[in-house]
């Protein structure tokens, strides 16, 4: 429990540290926040040590009361795919902030404050348990991230900021009608029907010590967030809502993706942020919508997704190309990449509403690839911009002759992002494309034929790119006398390299992660859909068996009863 | 002698204010006293409520049903109690950044603390009234010293048209309220509120009577909240008014007509009557009541993107804030009404904190007072933005900042009340509404500086701000020790 406390609050109390540190004092201001963030690193190192792969369900949970009378809690927890992504944010942070160290030349202070809170808010997305936690930590994102692109960005820096805001603000508010009405039909309806949903669940019950079996229904809670006790009880609402509120939560989602057609803030947003921005940008904070998809979307409402899965993957698949061939007629380098993602986030969407095993999989590890890949070429371009000041891929040209070092690395990058077999990046788009095919949701081959056009696409466009900026003659002699990489950027490149070369040889270290609860978030998909009672459900299976054994027989019974009483199992 | 304790804070303002005035006479040119003994009569005030706030209901009503000395003119306790505090700190926060401000004006005179009081007294007035009576005195006392307070600069051609307007209009929005009052008394006979709900209850009244009249007094109640469509006064008085008394005015004044309405609201509309007219009626009301709020956060939130004057933009956006309030009229059960007591705490924080902003680098004769003025504002004073920022966030609705806390409040309440479509208005006004809010962040950070930028003097303001910005950052991190308490003063 302490790890988990540790690596989320270490940033906000860094950020709030430096407050007190006065301005000017540059040096000391790097070098806290650097150690804070290494040190949020080797925690939540520590935090996957202790983490026990084949336990299905959340550990570390924390329960503390915030809202009584919201019945909204301090509740944050792990399971095997949000402890991949705290990772990552862990991982990538540091190596972002010493991007930073050559990027940000003004206001420094304020920067590293913005950019502690940032890593604050994004762990805290990944580890919430409460929906009204996960909205305030999604939100605490906006601030430090629109400060970060206005007040550090490129030249139309105020119009992306502003873009980007907006476009966040409008999908994040819908969502948030939604969670509302989502505790509120819960507490309303569906625990004044059936009580018994968290009444004889033992586990849930934890969560209410002032509650026990016997209680009187009166004293139930009326409204909730607690995401726990939500989606045990989700699955009770009329397929109609769900709908409205499937769509809500998928708004904010895949503004957040960004999915085709909502991408438009995206490459805004990337070209004009400064390099350590694009790289969290790129790194993290687009793997948010798609961690929604699956925590919140495929889990809470998975009635729904059967309903929604193929217009969302087609909006996916639509994605991938588009992307791809818009990014083939960039002339900017940042632009470019930018447009990549939107091209590589469809794979992962495609994969998540696969709903197969492999799917999900390959989704998450393709937002940990997308997270490394996309982010080192994001600093191999900042790299390029600090030494010339330009992005435009016609004033390079010939740079293997004078940055030897710069090429090799920035070819890791590029090919990793392409999807060579043997770097991260094939893995993920492999699997994902595998479920596609597979997947008895979306029941066509279409989606994996159209898709892996987007690998080739890729192949073209990065390919391209890579050998206009590196190859052939020096044409423009601002090249010729380019440095070649610094120390510090070595430090930087080196290990999203170790872990490119990792994730593609020997993937397994960590698929197994997350292998337990997305088979267990598949089965529950699998079983509603073939009419079989849940019993799968990580957080039943997990109550111990003891005297209470025979009550949790009856539950099942329970449960299984009120979902044919209520149609959903009837006419499977 | 119960009964003296529970009604200690209308006295106690009451009589401070009186003596406030006297001691005009006797210091002669100095300013200090005055203001220092308002500041103090305020605490004292806000002492006394709140010790009565923490007496349980059932004591006071005990102690008052039986031969009450105040004839049950008068409520006491929980909410009534709540809402004094809420004034006096209003008060207090008012009095501590205007000193400053009517230094740099150069325009300090001791009845402007007097009028104050009064203002406040009237407040408590209304929170504490039980009696329609009483409400309409609570409601004059302070329009009568806002209109005054309004004209305040009586050189300036603008301050003065706002006084003039202000009155002129509120005369007749008073007009529409006496007019309510007389109708509701002739439908049931009495203008004791308590005796009112019963006999709604009861169903002996005429029904039509009662429908007209408080269609009235809403409308006269939705000029004072500055509720669309009787807003248009609002900008202009707002704009024309000393700075911190705009602040005072749009959430001390506000709240005052919120907590009017409860009380109205609570006492006359029955949803749940057994007579089907009387729960139809009803219905007609809150629906009417619903689409004065969703149409007053529209209109605010629109008209506020387009101006140019930061003190206007926050009179419009006053205006939208009037809508969400409204919304816990709507859903007219206690999680509504607790909504109102929060926001309305949290909007006083960020509403005065930013107009206390305003005030500081507005100079004399309404100088500084454009967007543009605030370009790099961040660069000169960091802290002063910073903090503005903070009241924007807060304003615009963006968590951890607890304005976030006082919308999510009234969504949860007006869905529990079957207003699905007020909460996505809502929703929508306030994504408008980050347009401009977050327009001033822009200004004041991410563009260059003027080359003249207004030289600013704290002082005592400072302390108003540093309680505005704490109490926002406070009760946006622990927003439940507010909610759960205001959950239970209904």
């Amino acid at each position: 429990m302490i790890p988990l406390l540790l690596t989320l609050f270490l940033p906000l109390i860094c950020s709030i540290l430096l407050l007190f540190i006065p301005r000017g004092n540059n040096q000391a201001i790097k070098i806290i926040s650097l150690v804070f963030s290494v040190i949020t690193f080797l925690v939540s190192v520590v935090l996957y040590l202790s983490f026990d792969n084949s336990h299905n369900g959340f550990q570390f949970i924390i329960n503390t009361v915030w809202v009584k009378s919201l019945d909204a809690g301090f509740r944050i927890g792990l399971d095997g795919m949000s402890l991949m992504l705290v990772m990552l944010t862990t991982f990538i942070s540091p190596i972002a902030l010493i991007a930073s160290f050559d990027a940000i030349k003004k206001r420094e202070k304020e920067y590293y404050i913005m950019y502690m809170l940032l890593q604050f808010g994004m762990t805290g997305v990944f580890v919430a348990l409460d929906l009204f936690l996960f909205y305030i930590f999604w939100e605490i994102i906006l601030i430090p991230m629109y400060f970060i692109i206005g007040l550090w960005g490129g030249k139309n820096r105020i119009y992306a900021a502003v873009k980007f805001f907006i476009f966040t603000v409008v999908g994040s508010l819908f969502m948030l009608v939604a969670i509302v009405w989502l505790g509120y039909y819960i507490g309303n309806d569906v625990l004044v029907k059936s009580p018994q949903i968290l009444l004889q669940n033992p586990e849930l019950m934890k969560f209410y010590p002032d509650l026990s079996s016997s209680t009187s229904n009166l004293l139930l809670p009326t409204f909730t967030t607690n995401f726990l006790l939500i989606r045990e009880a989700s699955i009770l609402i009329p397929l109609e809502i769900q709908k409205w509120l499937f769509l809500a939560f998928a708004l904010s989602f895949c503004i957040k993706v960004p999915l085709f057609p909502l991408h438009t803030w995206l490459a805004d947003a990337h070209t004009e942020a400064p390099t350590p921005g694009s790289v969290i940008l790129a790194g993290v904070l687009l793997k948010m919508g798609t961690y929604g998809l699956i925590r919140f979307n495929l889990d809470l409402f998975p009635n729904a997704s059967f309903e929604y899965a193929s217009i969302i993957s087609w909006l996916a698949v639509i994605g991938i190309v588009y992307g791809a061939l818009v990014a083939m007629v960039q002339t900017d380098v940042k632009r470019l990449v930018a447009f990549s993602s939107v091209s590589h986030l469809g794979f992962v969407v495609l994969g998540i509403f696969s709903m197969t095993d492999e799917g999900i999989q390959g989704a998450i590890i393709q937002m940990i690839n997308h997270g490394l890949s996309t982010g080192m070429l994001f600093l191999c371009v900042g790299i390029l911009y600090e030494r010339r000041h330009t992005r435009e891929i016609v004033e390079f040209g010939g740079l293997a002759r004078v940055m030897p070092a710069f090429t090799a690395m920035f070819a890791i990058a590029m090919l990793a992002s392409v999807g060579l077999p043997g770097l991260n990046g094939f893995i993920g788009e492999y699997l994902t494309l595998l479920g596609a095919f597979k997947s008895t949701v979306l029941n066509s081959y279409i989606y994996t034929i159209i898709g892996a056009t987007g690998v080739i696409f890729a192949a073209c466009y990065l390919l391209f790119m890579f050998q206009k900026v590196m190859f052939g003659e020096i044409t423009n002699p601002l090249n010729k006398n380019l440095p070649d990489i610094s120390r510090r950027e070595w430090v930087a490149l080196v290990p999203i390299v170790i872990f490119i070369v990792w994730i593609g040889v020997y993937p397994k270290t960590f698929l197994s992660i997350s292998e337990t609860s997305t088979r267990s978030l598949v089965n529950k998909l699998d079983n509603l859909r073939e009419g079989k009672p849940l019993e799968s459900l990580p957080i039943i299976k997990e109550a111990k068996l003891d005297d209470n054994d025979y009550d949790k027989l009856d539950y099942e019974l329970l449960r299984f009863d009120i979902l044919c009483r209520n149609g959903y199992l009837v006419h499977h | 002698m119960q009964e003296w304790i529970f009604s200690s804070p209308l006295i106690l303002i009451s009589a401070f204010a009186i003596i406030a005035m006297m001691l005009i006479v006797f210091t002669g040119n100095r300013n200090a006293p005055v203001m220092y003994f308002s500041l103090i009569s305020l605490v004292i005030t806000a002492i006394a409520s709140a010790y009565t706030m923490f007496i349980p209901q059932e004591t006071i009503k005990s102690a008052t049903s039986v031969d009450s000395i105040f004839a049950n003119m008068l409520l006491y306790g929980s909410y009534s109690a709540f809402f004094d505090v809420i004034f006096c700190l209003a008060g207090i926060l008012t009095i501590l950044a205007s000193r400053n401000y009517l230094h740099q004006e150069e325009y300090e005179h001791k009845e402007y603390y007097v009028l104050i009081l009064f203002a406040i007294t009237g407040m408590i007035f209304i929170s504490h009234s039980n009696n329609l009576l009483m409400l309409f005195i609570g409601i004059e006392t302070m329009s009568i010293a806002f209109y005054i307070l309004a004209g305040y600069f009586r050189f300036e051609e603008r301050s003065v048209e706002s006084a003039l307007k202000y009155f002129l209009l509120g005369a007749f929005a008073t007009g529409f309220l006496v007019y309510g009052m007389a109708l509701i008394y002739g439908a049931c006979g009495t203008l004791d509120l308590s005796l009112i709900n019963s006999k709604v209850l009861s169903g002996d009244i005429h029904q039509l009577y009662l429908l007209i009249g408080l269609g009235l007094v809403i409308i006269g109640l939705a000029f004072k909240v500055a509720a669309f469509p009787f807003h248009l006064w609002a900008p202009d008085v707002y704009e024309g008014a000393p700075t911190p008394i705009t602040g005072f005015m749009s959430t001390a004044g506000k709240s005052a007509a919120l907590i009017a309405f409860i009380i109205i609201s609570k006492n006359t509309i029955n949803l749940n009557s057994i007579i089907p007219e009387i729960a139809k009626a009803s219905e007609t009301l809150i629906f009417i009541v619903a689409v004065i709020s969703a149409s007053t956060m529209l209109v605010g939130n629109i008209v506020a993107l387009v101006q140019k004057n930061v003190k206007r933009m926050l009179a419009y956006s006053s205006i939208a804030h009037a809508g969400y309030l409204l919304m816990g009229v709507v859903a007219n059960n206690p999680r509504g009404w607790a909504g109102i007591v929060f926001y309305a705490t949290i909007y006083l924080f960020m509403q005065i904190g930013a107009f206390i902003i305003i005030g500081l680098i507005e100079k004399k004769s309404f100088k500084y007072l454009n967007l543009s003025d605030y370009s790099g504002l961040s660069k000169h004073y960091p802290l002063l933005s910073g903090l503005m920022a903070l009241f924007m966030f807060s304003l615009a609705g963006i968590p951890p900042m607890a304005g976030f806390f006082g919308k999510y409040y009234l969504f949860v309440a007006a869905i529990e009340a079957n207003y699905l479509w007020l909460t996505v208005v809502a929703v929508i006004s306030s994504i408008i509404s980050m347009y401009f809010y977050i327009g001033l962040i822009i200004y004041m950070y991410f563009n260059e500086p003027n080359e003249d930028i207004p030289s600013v003097k704290t002082g005592l303001s400072g302390i108003s701000l540093a309680i505005a910005g704490f109490g926002i950052l406070f009760f946006g991190i622990f927003p439940g020790l507010l909610i759960d308490f205001a959950t239970k003063l209904f």
